[in-house]
């Protein structure tokens, strides 16, 4: 199957191990990524809140790109705030006129043109669990992760994109929980899974910043998460790089392995580590990778029959997955 | 309109009479321009305007006109015949017509109150008019046909709206069929503890009542049983209901409970016991149920499951267990019809950032009803999941589910005073405890229920203004551990705040049930968006539906609580004495006919009538429409290929002439589009 493949400036720098990770997975899933040719920065966080205009236009000439270089008509990012701000041009520029009206001319100057709603912007783990699906990943499950405990990581931007539809519930999103639970890991309970990891707030106000990554490295080591499985390469380096500023700041010791979800598909399709991108990560991942047992976790028996226990039924849940 | 065509009826004088209805018509619609106009229409030998046609000077208009101007034809252009058609024929009549000479166009729901656009909707309505003129020189006087009452009731739904309605009914000597889907009647009321504002026990004032519909020979209990096919109409209802299996027989039975106590398999109890208790395969769902047998639950039966156990059969003392009890199709004949088929509760898992079903500590609050009950699973004792540990702390959450544009956009009405309810309870059980009420605004309308609001202010009760953002067991700092953290934003103080609490309760907004749209097909009436059933109009006739001898009552029509849900209950069962008292009532004699000299016999209409009124004459080879049975939907006079089929005051003839009144600015158009084809 066919994707144009948006990578942003992280996957090439800091998130390298992301790009890396997610082209060596995307091969045996049957994704052929086809990158964007000559494309430009998303602007990121800021510059649509700065100014308008020329934020749109540098978005929407991706989508030009895209829609031009005709190989396909989803476009997938892996990145959250990249896939945030095509997504979002893609549906201003259906909704206000005025606007398409002025990104149309900067276009225009650069003899391209784009038809808004003519391009499906889809972040990676919406490709991966809709599209593709979790019956085709665990088809493709060689050396399940068993005993490894893992926290799903959203971050903010990928459940919640604004007023537009998202593809998962954005409160209490599951689709990375369902992806992890078919590769053989333990995936823990992780509340703040949808909370913000305080973005470009390191630069601005490192108090905030570091008080937010506290919460969510607490959170996940609580619930004995080894690592903390993300998507985004902005919740990636904030957790990880900030992880040593957070401990210093507040007393901890935190050691969690932030890793991207697709390191852990690779190395459960049995793909060497080193094609991952491993090792280029601060927190070593090599203790939390050696808990991966050959044997799966024997299930936990929530109830002896004939014991006493005093306690309440639970509520049923629907079945999942 | 000089070019328009002469009537061939030119004869028949009609006269208009275009309604102001205060500002709601004449607001928008220039009411002098369209009576004017419409009295160039050549069969028009009158036309006024009147602010109230409906008052009782605007019907003597009719009356005097019809002696004074010798008129054979009534046109009056108003609101919606569902509002005043009865009462213009009748003025009709009174002036010395058939009623059926008269015409109603309706300017008003499809006119002015459609558009703020003055002089589209002036047209429109002169366009209606015209409409209305052209087809009434076609009406042919008509008779009523009168149709007698059958003096049994149906009631569906055993809650304390069916109970009451079933007891006002048979206790008036006459005969009910009550017919419950549950092993037992009762309804939600008998899950709850305690009832609001006064703080009744709630099965202590419903039980007798239960008994007494038990006991009450003019009641035919059908429980766990459904209703499974409704023929016919007003006063002739025929009624076929599934008596499930519920493999005991019910004359052997005793109702000693031994089956119940031996049975070995014990499930959750998802109904009764709002999932926070168990019962047995074998169950009775609580104690006083009526009828008192017991229901065997075949998905959870060992014998059903794996063909082995048998138990209740062995312990039985009167051989009551019949493990081959097959469903019965039981058939009877009513005249009336009253739905009580009650609300389902918001599920809280559709809201995950709340918890519910993830978080042990997070309750619903039917399963607080339960838990608080003293017959239920911690005997009245309020625990945490685990069984044991009083909560030192209990966040109470309004507005789950309601007031709220992800699910549903109504208020509940019951919540708010159910939650002070549950406020007082942890009070009154757990003196210590703190409670948080998080409300969005606090609605107490009722007798009583604002004095119970104050009641709770001084118990000591933590009210904070602000809808409830998310609920975690994440926590930020030491003093969180092991507790639910409630985030929200306090709107009288402008901030965000973290609560740590050791439980919450979700106060569920009510629903509709999760199958009332098959019901209300199954029962040929209406349901609005959310589900509630309609009433036939909203403050004049809340308990009838636009379809005669259906009634409403209870949380079916929307949410309401016990004592307006018995208020509604009592006003149904008089609507229906009301009708069995008559005896007979008229009916439109709006029905079908079938032209035996020019019918062809190809029988095309015997199968189509949804309501088997037409039968076939094999001797003469002619169908022929059983008057009684025919409800005048048109389906056979639509479908006959030879067009002999007329639909009484729907003639062909009748319809045509309004549209051609409707289209009379372009007819000439349309006529040679016609012609050209």
């Amino acid at each position: 199957m066919k994707y144009g493949y948006y990578p942003g400036c992280s996957m090439e720098k800091n998130a390298r191990s992301y790009h890396t990770s997610t082209l060596a997975v995307a091969k045996p899933l049957g994704i052929e990524l086809i990158e964007i040719d000559d494309w430009n920065c998303c602007g990121a966080t800021e510059y649509i809140a700065i100014n308008k205009v020329p934020a749109y236009a540098l978005v929407s000439r991706n989508l030009a790109l895209a829609a031009d270089q005709g190989d396909s008509k989803n476009l997938v990012a892996p990145c959250s705030a990249c896939y945030l701000n095509l997504k979002k041009a893609d549906h201003c520029l259906q909704e206000n006129a005025e606007l398409k009206e002025k990104v149309d001319i900067s276009l225009d100057a650069g003899g391209l043109s784009y038809d808004p709603g003519s391009i499906n912007v889809q972040h990676l783990l919406e490709t991966l669990s809709v599209d593709i699906g979790l019956d085709a990943i665990k088809a493709q499950v060689k050396k399940p992760l068993h005993n490894l405990k893992v926290a799903p990581y959203y971050g903010c931007l990928v459940p919640r994109p604004g007023t537009m539809e998202s593809f998962d519930d954005p409160e209490h999103p599951i689709s990375m929980d369902k992806i992890l639970a078919v590769l053989g890991a333990t995936v823990v309970d992780f509340p703040l899974k949808a909370q913000c990891c305080g973005g470009h707030m390191t630069q601005i106000s490192e108090d905030t910043a570091l008080e937010l990554i506290r919460r969510l490295l607490k959170n996940a080591a609580d619930n004995e998460a080894d690592l903390i499985a993300t998507l985004c390469p902005m919740c990636q380096l904030n957790l990880d790089a900030y992880q040593d500023a957070v401990n210093s700041h507040f007393g901890t010791n935190f050691k969690i392995p932030i890793v991207y979800f697709t390191q852990l598909m690779g190395l459960a399709f049995n793909i060497p580590a080193d094609e991952l991108g491993f090792g280029k990560e601060i927190v070593s991942t090599k203790s939390a990778l050696s808990k991966i047992t050959d044997e799966a976790p024997k299930p936990k028996r929530s109830r002896e029959r004939g014991k006493k226990n005093a306690s309440l039924p639970m509520p049923i849940m629907a079945e999942e997955g | 309109m000089t070019d328009m065509k002469k009537s061939p009826t030119e004869q028949e004088r009609v006269g208009v009479y275009v309604c102001h209805c205060g500002s709601n018509i004449a607001g928008t619609i220039d009411v002098a321009e369209v009576a004017k106009w419409a009295e160039k229409n050549p069969n028009v030998v009158v036309s006024r305007e009147y602010e109230f046609m409906c008052s009782s000077t605007g019907q003597e208009l009719i009356e005097n006109d019809i002696k004074e101007k010798g008129l054979t034809r009534i046109v009056v252009a108003s609101c919606s015949p569902h509002m005043h058609e009865k009462t213009f024929r009748e003025a009709t009549e009174r002036g010395g017509l058939n009623p059926f000479l008269f015409e109603m166009a309706n300017i008003r729901e499809h006119g002015s109150w459609a558009t703020n656009d003055k002089n589209a909707a002036t047209i429109k309505a002169k366009a209606l008019v015209n409409g209305a003129v052209e087809r009434v020189v076609h009406h042919a006087p008509l008779e009523k046909i009168p149709v007698s009452i059958n003096p049994n009731t149906l009631i569906v739904g055993g809650g304390i709206a069916g109970i009451t309605a079933a007891l006002e009914l048979a206790e008036a000597g006459r005969k009910v069929f009550l017919v419950e889907r549950e092993g037992t009647i009762g309804g939600h009321m008998a899950q709850i503890d305690k009832t609001f504002p006064t703080l009744d026990c709630s099965a202590c004032i419903l039980t007798p009542k239960m008994v007494d519909v038990g006991q009450n020979d003019n009641i035919t209990m059908l429980s766990y049983s459904e209703v499974e096919s409704v023929e016919g109409y007003i006063g002739n209802f025929n009624i076929t209901v599934r008596k499930k299996a519920r493999c005991v027989i019910e004359d052997l039975c005793t109702s000693c409970g031994i089956c119940e106590e031996k049975c070995p398999q014990k499930v959750v109890d998802n109904d009764y016991g709002a999932g926070i208790s168990t019962r047995k395969a074998i169950y009775r769902s609580f104690p006083q149920a009526v009828p008192g047998y017991p229901v065997l639950d075949k998905e959870n039966c060992t014998y059903f499951q794996t063909g082995k156990c048998k138990v209740c059969e062995q312990v039985c003392p009167t051989h009551a267990i019949d493990f081959e009890q097959e469903d019965e199709l039981i058939n009877f004949d009513v005249g009336n019809i009253i739905l009580a088929t009650g609300y389902d509760l918001f599920d809280a898992r559709k809201i995950p950032q709340y918890g519910y079903g993830r978080l042990p500590n997070v309750f619903s609050s039917m399963e607080f009803e339960r838990m608080v009950n003293a017959s239920g699973p911690t005997s009245g004792h309020i625990v945490l999941r685990d069984g044991e540990t009083e909560p030192k702390s209990v966040a109470i959450v309004h507005c789950v589910g309601s007031r709220d544009q992800n699910y549903n956009e109504y208020c509940s009405k019951v919540c708010c005073m159910y939650s002070l309810k549950f406020a007082h309870l942890v009070h009154e059980h757990l003196p210590e405890a703190e409670v948080f009420n998080y409300y969005i605004d606090m609605r107490t309308p009722g007798k009583g229920y604002e004095e119970f609001y104050h009641r709770l202010l001084n118990e000591g009760t933590h009210f904070i203004r602000g809808r409830v953002a998310e609920i975690s067991d994440a926590n930020h700092h030491a003093d969180e551990e092991g507790k639910l953290v409630v985030q929200a934003e306090n709107t009288l103080l402008g901030i965000q705040q973290r609560n740590a609490v050791d439980m919450v309760i979700l106060s569920a907004g009510i629903q509709s049930r999760h199958d009332a749209e098959d019901v209300s097909k199954l029962f040929k009436m209406g349901c609005d968006y959310d589900g509630f059933f309609n009433e036939r109009h909203p403050k004049l006739a809340p308990v009838s539906t636009m379809t005669d001898g259906v009634f409403i009552a209870g949380a079916c029509q929307g949410p309401k609580d016990i004592p307006d849900t018995v208020a509604q209950a009592g006003a149904a069962a008089s609507q229906v004495a009301k009708l069995i008292s008559q005896g007979t009532v008229m009916m439109e004699p709006v029905r079908a006919s079938i032209r035996e000299d020019e019918c062809s016999g190809c029988r095309i209409c015997n199968t189509l009538c949804p309501y088997g009124a037409i039968e076939f004459d094999a001797e003469k080879e002619v169908s022929r429409v059983i008057t009684a049975l025919c409800q005048g939907c048109g389906t056979c006079v639509a479908a006959c290929p030879s067009s002999v089929i007329d639909g009484a005051h729907f003639t062909n003839t009748q319809v045509y002439a309004e549209l051609k009144g409707i289209l009379w600015d372009v007819q000439e158009e349309v006529i040679a589009k016609q012609e050209a084809i």
